[in-house]
């Protein structure tokens, strides 16, 4: 019990990430493995997300409230500014992967792993 | 002065000449190809002066942006080893993008521009993979190398788009978990700097958590480098894609990956790291090693000369990871000698490939016969020579790079990766000694074949130049290797 208290957020991003993967590894059609890929991918961004959040803590900017000096005052907004960028990584990689499926649909009339597979050989 | 802005320079010349390049080739189609190559020819020079001028002053150039000073900031660091690969993968762009003219004209018609745009910004994340010393930046170059990678493949024949979206998923995973690793290591260290995290770590190595991020690392980076059994995606995708763009991705992607492996390894954690651990460096030789065998049975077994070489790139990716696992001085001038040699011999090999499809119209292999010999000497020169080199005949490049790794397994008693070595030699020889049989000797040719007949029909010169300059490269290289692995041992760390 131990093992899992304290820790809810890594099991949900665990079980969030194997949800990827069965996509990615079981479903036949490419579209659902896309789909598979981006919950994998958002699955590290909340990773990220998470391991920057603190209790009793705020957004990094000065105010007199919260003094400058007591870092436990502020988040750290580095990993976030990070998904910013991670985040429009996937978009892009999304938008090949649309592209690359509407041109394998023109050419072989379906989005089935398996059907294509056949096709090619 | 100007030597602290050249690694950044280099990286930016390819941006710079992908914006002009597109914007030029709306107006005329045919200025696409010349600027590419001029791109690549200015950061070719770029790092020729700063590769003799880390030569003559020994400085490592660490270039701050924005002069923030790290770990705040990002920087480039140019040291001996990223300095070298640049050296390389720049230098067979530029030979690999001057062959493309006539290829691409065939082969993308009307929408040509279009490939020398993605294929510059292509080079501009391998170079910034390669130039880095952040270890989020990588993966952002990272990332931009691999999408500039998948639209590359899915411009070839009709099953490229499908082997291209087979690579993105398995890439996209890799790049996901290589991002997770460095989450690991920055929630250990906080820093995401290689230089500052280097000094941290050797502390931290009694920690579950370093390891798995070295594990989640290696993974990740794998599956880009084609490590045996992260290969699956490589096969049809060097295949299916057009010859220029195996041409460029072949030689370069698979090392800088194997680039990226040397940095985290030998400099982020150390050699020394791995002796209290679990043997993590003996099973990706291992790894490595299978993967030599399979590629080259696998090669034995193909139809198509792409395919072939294909294969054969499994193999010989694994000679690199497995010098890399060796961990000692000549396991490591073995390994980057190779990067080198190999850079060379598959760009040659698939420029030859391109050059037969061009004029013969075909790559299958077992309808060769010695009317290609005759109709095109110079290609079928080039090909022998790289062919020969792939076996390890000296005084031919190929020969050194595997002799340094065989006294790297002697001097670690390592018997089993020696005798990999040596039978993988062997089945180079199979696979290539097949082609050359047949092509220059009169045994396979079929009844009807007038040879008389056979005009000689070679492609250009712009075709025929690029394929001597790697051929007589490798020749070069082999005969000189002597100061080139000097200067490896000089940068191997620790």
């Amino acid at each position: 019990m131990e093992f899992l208290s304290g820790h809810y957020a890594y099991w949900f991003i665990f079980a969030l990430m194997i949800v990827g993967l069965y996509g990615m590894l079981f479903k036949q059609n490419m579209v659902k493995k896309t789909i598979g890929l981006s919950i994998f991918q958002a699955s590290v961004v909340l990773f990220f997300v998470s391991i920057a959040s603190k209790w009793n803590a705020t957004v990094p900017v000065k105010s007199d409230q919260f003094p400058v000096e007591n870092v436990a005052n502020y988040l750290n907004p580095l990993p976030h500014t990070l998904m910013l960028t991670a985040i429009v990584v996937g978009v892009a990689t999304l938008g090949v992967a649309f592209t690359l499926l509407i041109t394998i649909y023109n050419r072989f009339g379906t989005l089935d792993e398996q059907e294509v597979i056949e096709k090619v050989q | 002065m100007i030597e602290t802005h050249l690694p950044v320079a280099i990286v930016f010349t390819y941006l710079l000449f992908a914006v002009i390049g597109t914007a030029v080739s709306f107006r005329n189609k045919d200025w696409a190809q010349p600027l590419a190559v001029l791109g690549a020819g200015v950061a070719t020079l770029f790092s020729i002066i700063a590769f003799i001028s880390f030569l003559n002053e020994g400085e490592i150039v660490r270039y701050w942006f924005g002069n923030w000073q790290p770990p705040v900031g990002i920087e480039f660091v140019y040291d001996g080893l990223s300095g070298f690969i640049s050296l390389v993968i720049n230098f067979v762009a530029f030979i690999v993008l001057w062959h493309s003219g006539a290829n691409a004209k065939a082969e993308f018609k009307s929408k040509r521009h279009v490939y020398y745009s993605v294929a510059m910004l292509l080079m501009l994340g391998f170079n910034g993979m390669v130039m880095t010393g952040d270890l989020f930046n990588l993966y952002v170059f990272l990332e931009i190398s691999s999408l500039a990678s998948y639209a590359l493949i899915a411009i070839g024949n009709k099953n490229a788009p499908f082997a291209a979206f087979r690579y993105l998923i398995i890439g996209t995973v890799g790049g996901t978990l290589y991002l997770l690793g460095v989450g690991f290591l920055y929630t250990i260290t906080g820093t995401l700097n290689m230089i500052d995290m280097e000094a941290m770590l050797p502390m931290l190595m009694d920690n579950n958590v370093a390891i798995a991020a070295l594990v989640l690392i290696l993974g990740g980076i794998g599956v880009k480098a084609a490590l045996f059994p992260l290969h699956g995606w490589l096969p049809d995708a060097y295949t299916n894609a057009s010859s220029t763009s195996s041409a460029l991705i072949a030689p370069i992607g698979t090392k800088v990956a194997a680039y990226v492996l040397f940095r985290v390894v030998l400099y982020v954690y150390g050699a020394d790291t791995f002796e209290s651990m679990i043997p993590i460096d003996y099973i990706i030789g291992l790894l490595a090693s299978v993967g030599i065998i399979y590629g080259s049975v696998m090669a034995i077994g193909q139809k198509e000369l792409k395919k072939m070489l294909a294969y054969s790139s499994v193999s010989q990716i694994g000679y690199i990871i497995m010098g890399l696992s060796l961990m000692n001085p000549f396991g490591f001038a073995g390994a980057l000698l190779h990067v080198l040699n190999h850079a060379f011999m598959k760009a040659c090999l698939f420029l030859v490939s391109g050059n037969l499809r061009l004029k013969l119209g075909h790559t299958r292999v077992f309808d060769f016969d010695s009317s290609v010999a005759k109709k095109q000497p110079w290609t079928m020169f080039g090909f022998t020579v790289a062919a020969i080199s792939m076996v390890g005949l000296p005084p031919l490049a190929g020969f050194f790079s595997k002799w340094y790794l065989a006294i790297g397994t002697v001097q670690n008693s390592n018997w089993l990766f020696l005798a990999v070595i040596l039978v993988s030699s062997l089945l180079n020889a199979v696979y290539f000694f097949r082609i050359l049989e047949k092509v220059y000797t009169n045994k396979d040719n079929p009844a009807d074949l007038d040879l008389d007949a056979v005009e000689q029909d070679e492609v250009g010169f712009n075709g025929k130049a690029p394929v001597m300059i790697l051929a007589i490269g490798l020749l070069v290289i082999g005969l000189t290797n002597a100061a080139i692995v000097g200067f490896l041992f000089n940068i191997f760390p620790g």
